[in-house]
């Protein structure tokens, strides 16, 4: 087994679902044998706040958080957080986001507006850029909701752990009723 | 069998294992999912009690009888409870008791960032510091035995990483045996009256001495000797920065923080050449050291505020010469774009904000209290002007009218939720009625303790375990305090909550207003009712931006390309209630039809 330690950041709003996300990647790489570590701060952050989760894996982890600088792979559920945590990520990192913007409370008012052209930015500081439209995916693979299964689904190929230990993660996590759309969401996400 | 869980999830596991009976806890950030995760074993009798100090005593109580008990709370409960604990140093336990204190450094969700660690030292009782969940559970099993062991309770201190960071936890069976609990007495050791409490005392300082002595040769202090050029003491979530960032170090790592194991950490010392304590907050380790005459480096470099991280760990050894394991350096921004903040922010349709917009209308000082109501200090509604801790606001809305005019006093209103008034604002409202403070309370009562997540309270009418129950009456309960002017009103609409809040501001005497709708979060069918969503008619709305003054995150301004921009609702947020629609004057915001 490598010795190295996989890092991983999912950063979005709260309340778009970012703990369960981190949850199902934390526990698929359990199930593949590696030593799994995941830590965010839940607090004041579920009213809306910004959210930042960190997953690290690999033979022995120590350290839940993961040093700035050091992320290989950046999954963003909104663009603006996406990029808010670039700092984050390696010089080589991949990005994988969700094509979604949600405005904080000085956009909604109307004393800022959001910023443009955040996706080219991205694409120019790391080009293993994956921009996923992850509504209009999983709206065809028959539930809108399933928008975050997309994403962790094209997250999952760039990682070294096999398709079945995903799987089983999903069923482990996801409600019975969900399972089969939330499988389908996934399978299209890692086909991207 | 082992599972990803959580330090607090961790916790309760490793009370379930022990042969926990009781345990007992008011919610709060970090500590709150300990108890939420006892419910899980039903062999632990799991309650929320309306503060810390009762919490410690329901355990102080389920201990004298013979069970083992767990009673958990944020790092400012322990304030709280610090009244029970001092003495149950003196008597000790019957059943093992554990007390878990959730330190929150860095203050993610807290009001300050006290230091637990020296409550250990204060109250003379010994403290366990795990570093991940495994030892979450592990340390809670063995905080149980000691706890018996030495007759004492036993502190487990956490922080926010501990508490709230997964990792792999292997799973073991409950231990079996444990005597069945049952009344008996022993007023000599129980009942702390000066005679008895003086033989008391000598036996808790020669506990903490044997508990010194003792922790040289216990698994949990453990003397990792690698490169023996550094040499650094630490515990709880440091210890696995410091792994991560000087894998080659020499470390003594403390799973017992207090009392220190003085033969150990000389003996370390005397194996490093240069001896660094590497620990959050306070220097309490390295301070006791220093005091055993051994030179060491610790808040020379590491800084007494917040907590530490493998980056804050790694730029303070740098800063003295000392490289750490190859950290890339952070990629620097290059294209700067303005990156409008995003703090949080009050629900769509919760109750509270009619009524902060209200008291900004009315330019009323507001002693403010702690809840998600404390976010009513947060533009647009900026509407708080104090805010202490639990309780606080009615009794300091009495003493700011103590000293100021008579006009200035009709400013004086005092903000408080359910949970908050129970918890120790009753107290307050009883002082100011008693010494007859002119002041006005709001009790927001959302039936719901909502910051910490929704947890149920004497006035939701379930208990912890989700049995119906008692559910205080508000109005009743101040009327026994002796409140002779107290209102109930409907905080979504705004013009009786602005008539009734100013009547009770001009009235010289105590007065209170009671809100009530519930929490938009409140799970339980029946108890918050989503209503038909509003939307703005074009047409009629001219971009005055008054439903704007809200801060309602279902309500959006969109700039018109070159014309007039316009509000406009997400009826996907819009829970329907109605506080915007009075707030145009143009009549452009109505239901969806």
């Amino acid at each position: 087994m490598k010795t190295q330690i996989t890092n991983i950041l999912l950063v979005g709003v709260g309340g778009q679902g970012i703990l369960l996300a981190s949850e199902i990647l934390a526990e698929a790489a359990m199930l593949s044998g590696f030593d799994v570590k995941k830590s965010e701060i839940h607090g004041m952050s579920q009213r809306g706040g910004s959210v930042v989760s960190h997953v690290r894996y690999g033979k022995e982890v120590f350290s839940p958080i993961v040093p700035e600088g050091e992320g290989d792979i950046l999954f963003g559920f909104e663009l603006m957080e996406t990029y808010r945590s670039l700092s984050l990520l390696k010089p080589d990192g991949a990005v994988v986001a969700n094509d979604l913007k949600i405005s904080p409370p000085s956009i909604l008012m109307g004393n800022d507006t959001y910023p443009a052209g955040l996706a080219e930015s991205i694409k120019a500081r790391f080009p293993d850029f994956l921009l996923v439209d992850g509504q209009k995916i999983a709206e065809e693979a028959g539930n809108v909701r399933t928008a975050n299964t997309v994403l962790l689904g094209a997250v999952s190929r760039r990682l070294d752990i096999e398709e079945q230990y995903w799987m089983q993660a999903l069923e482990k996590m996801v409600p019975a009723r969900v399972l089969a759309v939330n499988q389908k969401a996934f399978l299209e996400g890692r086909s991207l | 069998m082992k599972e990803i869980l959580s330090g607090n999830e961790a916790i309760a596991r490793g009370a379930f294992e022990s042969g926990c009976r009781v345990a007992c806890a008011y919610p709060g950030t970090p500590s709150t999912e300990i108890l939420e995760n006892t419910i899980n074993y039903k062999s632990i009798n799991s309650s929320w009690a309306p503060n810390e100090k009762v919490a410690l005593e329901v355990g102080i109580g389920a201990s004298f009888g013979g069970g083992r008990a767990l009673v958990t709370m944020k790092h400012v409960g322990i304030n709280v409870a610090a009244d029970p604990l001092f003495t149950l140093s003196y008597t000790g336990v019957n059943g093992g008791l554990v007390l878990v204190s959730a330190d929150d450094p860095e203050m993610h969700s807290s009001q300050n960032e006290q230091d637990n660690r020296n409550y250990a030292k204060f109250a003379k009782v010994p403290m366990l510091e795990p570093s991940d969940s495994q030892e979450c559970k592990d340390f809670t099993r063995l905080a149980f035995e000691l706890s018996e062991k030495y007759d004492t309770p036993v502190m487990l201190r956490t922080t926010t990483r501990i508490s709230h960071s997964k990792s792999v936890v292997h799973l073991d069976e409950p231990v079996t045996g444990l005597p069945e609990p049952k009344l008996t007495k022993n007023a000599a050791k129980l009942v702390m009256l000066p005679g008895n409490a003086k033989v008391r005392h000598p036996l808790v300082e020669e506990r903490i001495v044997k508990l010194s002595v003792d922790g040289a040769t216990m698994a949990i202090n453990r003397m990792e000797l690698r490169d023996s050029n550094i040499g650094i003491i630490t515990s709880g979530a440091c210890f696995q920065y410091v792994r991560e960032i000087l894998p080659e170090a020499s470390t003594l790592k403390l799973g017992m923080v207090h009392p220190l194991p003085h033969n150990l950490i000389r003996e370390f010392a005397s194996k490093v050449e240069r001896l660094f304590v590497v620990e959050e907050l306070d220097p309490f380790i390295e301070e006791q050291v220093k005091a055993m005459g051994i030179a060491v480096t610790g808040k020379e470099i590491f800084s007494l505020c917040g907590e530490l991280t493998p980056d804050r760990i790694h730029k303070a050894f740098s800063s003295i010469g000392i490289t750490t394991a190859a950290l890339q350096t952070p990629v620097t921004e290059t294209t700067p774009a303005k990156m409008p903040p995003r703090p949080p922010n009050m629900c769509p349709g919760c109750p509270h904000r009619g009524v902060f917009y209200t008291l900004n209308q009315l330019k009323a000082y507001v002693s403010g209290d702690i809840g998600c109501y404390t976010l009513g200090f947060l533009p647009p509604l900026s509407a708080m002007d104090t805010c202490v801790c639990m309780g606080a606001s009615i009794g300091m809305a009495t003493g700011v009218t103590k000293v100021i005019s008579p006009e200035e006093q009709k400013k004086v209103v005092a903000v408080i939720g359910d949970s908050t008034f129970l918890h120790t604002g009753i107290n307050g409202l009883m002082d100011m009625v008693y010494n007859q403070a002119p002041a006005t309370v709001i009790i927001l009562d959302n039936r719901i303790t909502a910051m910490t997540g929704r947890q149920d309270n004497p006035a939701s009418g379930f208990t912890l375990m989700d049995n119906p129950t008692n559910r205080i009456d508000f109005p009743l309960l101040c009327k026994a305090l002796g409140v002779k002017n107290i209102r109930l009103i409907d905080p979504f609409d705004l013009e009786q909550t602005r008539r009734v809040i100013q009547e009770e501001m001009n009235r010289p005497e105590p007065s209170v207003i009671i809100t009530d709708k519930p929490c938009v979060l409140v799970k339980r069918d029946g108890v918050f009712q989503r209503e038909i969503s509003l939307e703005v008619t074009e047409d009629k709305c001219v971009g005055c931006r008054a439903c704007l003054k809200i801060g309602c995150p279902a309500i959006e301004w969109r700039p018109g390309d070159g014309n007039k921009g316009k509000a406009y609702i997400d009826p996907l947020l819009c829970t329907g209630c109605d506080v915007c629609r009075q707030l145009c004057k143009f009549d452009a915001i109505g239901r969806i039809k």
